[in-house]
């Protein structure tokens, strides 16, 4: 018999990125009964009505077709308009926005587009875990820019400074962030607008989180002098008006750039999904109420948290944004990996260890807020109880 | 403030002020003075609690009754209601806009002929009250925004 060797079928590159770290635990959490989680970085609040009653009319009324490329026409109008309205940069509907499967595709596109093999990409940490596998798979090689808690989980110009190579094509800024929840105020991105505005380094913004900030309005990179013209913008549907399932996100940038990372969604992707588009102009227009009540919801639930962390004696800073609390764990003496996994086994409470963002997140675990207060509640009863063992065990 | 407060209390009204405190983002003494002064407004007019009588007491029937009734002079329907509310079997009363009834009164009895009986000498007997017409509820799903069956598991991933 003929025995195919799939080690060597596959690529070396494959085979040499990393499995997720969030994963993990929710791999073992799946296994166990009466695990209670707080690890899901979706909304837990439905679509609203009206987007889903939008689909439904697209499917009762309309030929399903692939649609153009770069999207359905009303919805880039309807992106370009929304961020004018929220940011007064406008991006020509034509020749400036691609809707993209996801966020996340938003992302890859920028980095093949912009990576030729050995280019270096500053990659901000903590940070969600698919920016490094997605430059490696470019081609590219991600260097890591870790931020403190000193500084609030903030970028600074002394961060990354250091790090810049002839090599360096472009600086990934996640804000508002995964997993930290930090923002970065206009005070906060001057510096580095000015420091970046002498060089060819590109900025992908990653804004995915920009509807979820709480106390301030977000502000983007985009709207500072010459960084528009240096900035590749990624938003999406996922977070803002839970739509996770829908699909559907956008990348802006200037006509050059927009014209050939074109090129890789007409080719790999053809066009994102034709019901969720048309549902999707429906959120742009007329569910901004829809999204304040949803803001209203997480920041009871953010305020709980954080409170709650500091009086249980892990320290938390205020995230302003997102929908995660990044507490300290250092006090306990465990690692983040030990922290997490002890939780599970011996409280039921899955979580992610702060390292699974970066080097820079440990010490730190993540907590996702999307979930009912109810479900807060009890979780934190159970974190209560695991810290009081812990102390216990230490006398 | 208000707002934000019932519509925690209304999720669960057992919370701790200082839990409370913690979301509203004040002291567990403000968050205690705040309900106070909702109770003294009247604003809150009690705490109850929502069962599952599958699993509490088998044998509880509830009925939703529909009244016709002709409404009284100088006081509408306001007479007919107060009157019917006094009954301990008697869980709520509701005065509808519909143009098919004007009085919906949910009732409890410890069985069907219990109920039966009830609407048929004491409800119906009342003056003013033209007709009745009874539900009996099967099954309940949710009550007050708690899910009480049907709860749908949380299929969410890890993005």
């Amino acid at each position: 018999m003929n025995v195919i060797d799939y080690d060597k079928v596959l690529s070396n590159k494959i085979k040499s990125i990393r499995p997720s770290g969030i994963r993990k635990f929710f791999d073992i959490a799946a296994t166990m009964e009466g695990v209670i989680s707080l690890g899901v970085g979706e909304p837990d609040f439905n679509t609203p009505w009206v987007i889903r009653k939008a689909a439904i009319n697209v499917l009762e009324r309309k030929h399903i077709v692939y649609g153009p490329n770069k999207g359905l026409i009303p919805l880039r109008q309807a992106i370009s308009d929304k961020i004018d309205q929220k940011h007064s940069v406008r991006y020509d509907p034509e020749k400036e926005i691609i809707v993209t499967v996801g966020g996340s595709e938003a992302i890859d596109l920028a980095l093949r587009g912009i990576i030729d093999p050995g280019d270096e990409v500053l990659v901000v940490e903590p940070c969600f875990v698919c920016y490094a596998p997605l430059v490696e798979l470019a081609g590219g090689v991600a260097v890591p820019v870790p931020t403190r808690i000193e500084n609030n989980f903030k970028l600074t110009v002394e961060d990354f400074r250091d790090k810049i190579t002839p090599r360096t094509k472009m600086l990934i800024l996640p804000f508002p962030n995964n997993p930290t929840g930090a923002v970065m105020t206009r005070e906060d991105l001057e510096p580095i607008a000015e420091f970046l505005r002498g060089t060819d380094i590109m900025v992908l913004s990653d804004e995915i989180y920009s509807e979820l900030t709480y106390g301030r309005k977000h502000f983007s990179i985009i709207e500072l002098e010459g960084m528009r013209e240096r900035t590749i913008y990624v938003n999406g549907f996922s977070k803002a008006y839970a739509m996770t399932g829908w699909r559907l996100g956008y990348v802006t940038a200037p006509e050059p750039i927009i014209s050939q990372i074109f090129k890789i969604h007409q080719y790999g992707i053809m066009c994102s999904p034709y019901i969720s588009q048309n549902a999707a102009v429906e959120a742009l227009t007329s569910c901004d109420a829809e999204v304040e009540k949803m803001v209203d919801e997480y920041n009871v639930r953010r305020r709980y948290l954080v409170n709650e962390f500091n009086r249980l004696g892990l320290t938390c800073f205020d995230p302003e944004g997102a929908f995660y609390v990044f507490p300290s764990i250092k006090s306990t003496g465990l690692t983040s990996e030990e922290f997490c996994e002890r939780l599970l086994y011996e409280e039921k409470v899955a979580t992610v260890p702060g390292s699974a963002f970066g080097e820079s997140g440990e010490g730190h675990i993540r907590i996702s807020y999307a979930y009912s207060l109810k479900h807060l509640m009890e979780a934190m009863s159970r974190i209560e109880s695991f810290l009081k063992k812990l102390e216990a065990e230490k006398k | 403030m208000k707002n934000k407060i019932i519509s925690i209390l209304q999720q669960n009204a057992r919370i701790s002020d200082t839990a409370l405190g913690e979301m509203l983002g004040i002291t567990p003494e403000q968050a205690a003075a705040e309900i106070k002064k909702l109770e003294d407004e009247g604003v809150i007019r009690g705490y109850s609690v929502i069962l599952d009588e599958d699993k509490y007491d088998k044998s509880t029937v509830y009925a939703t009754i529909e009244l016709k009734v002709t409404p009284q002079r100088d006081c509408g329907f306001d007479d007919i209601a107060k009157t019917i509310m006094m009954y301990d079997e008697v869980e709520s009363v509701s005065l509808m806009s519909s143009g098919a009834y004007d009085l919906a009164v949910e009732v409890k009895g410890s069985n069907l002929k219990d109920v039966a009986f009830f609407v048929s000498e004491r409800l119906a007997t009342i003056d003013g009250i033209l007709s009745t017409s009874t539900h009996f509820i099967l099954k309940k799903y949710k009550e007050k925004g708690i899910f009480i069956d049907g709860e749908e598991p949380d299929e969410r991933g890890l993005g």
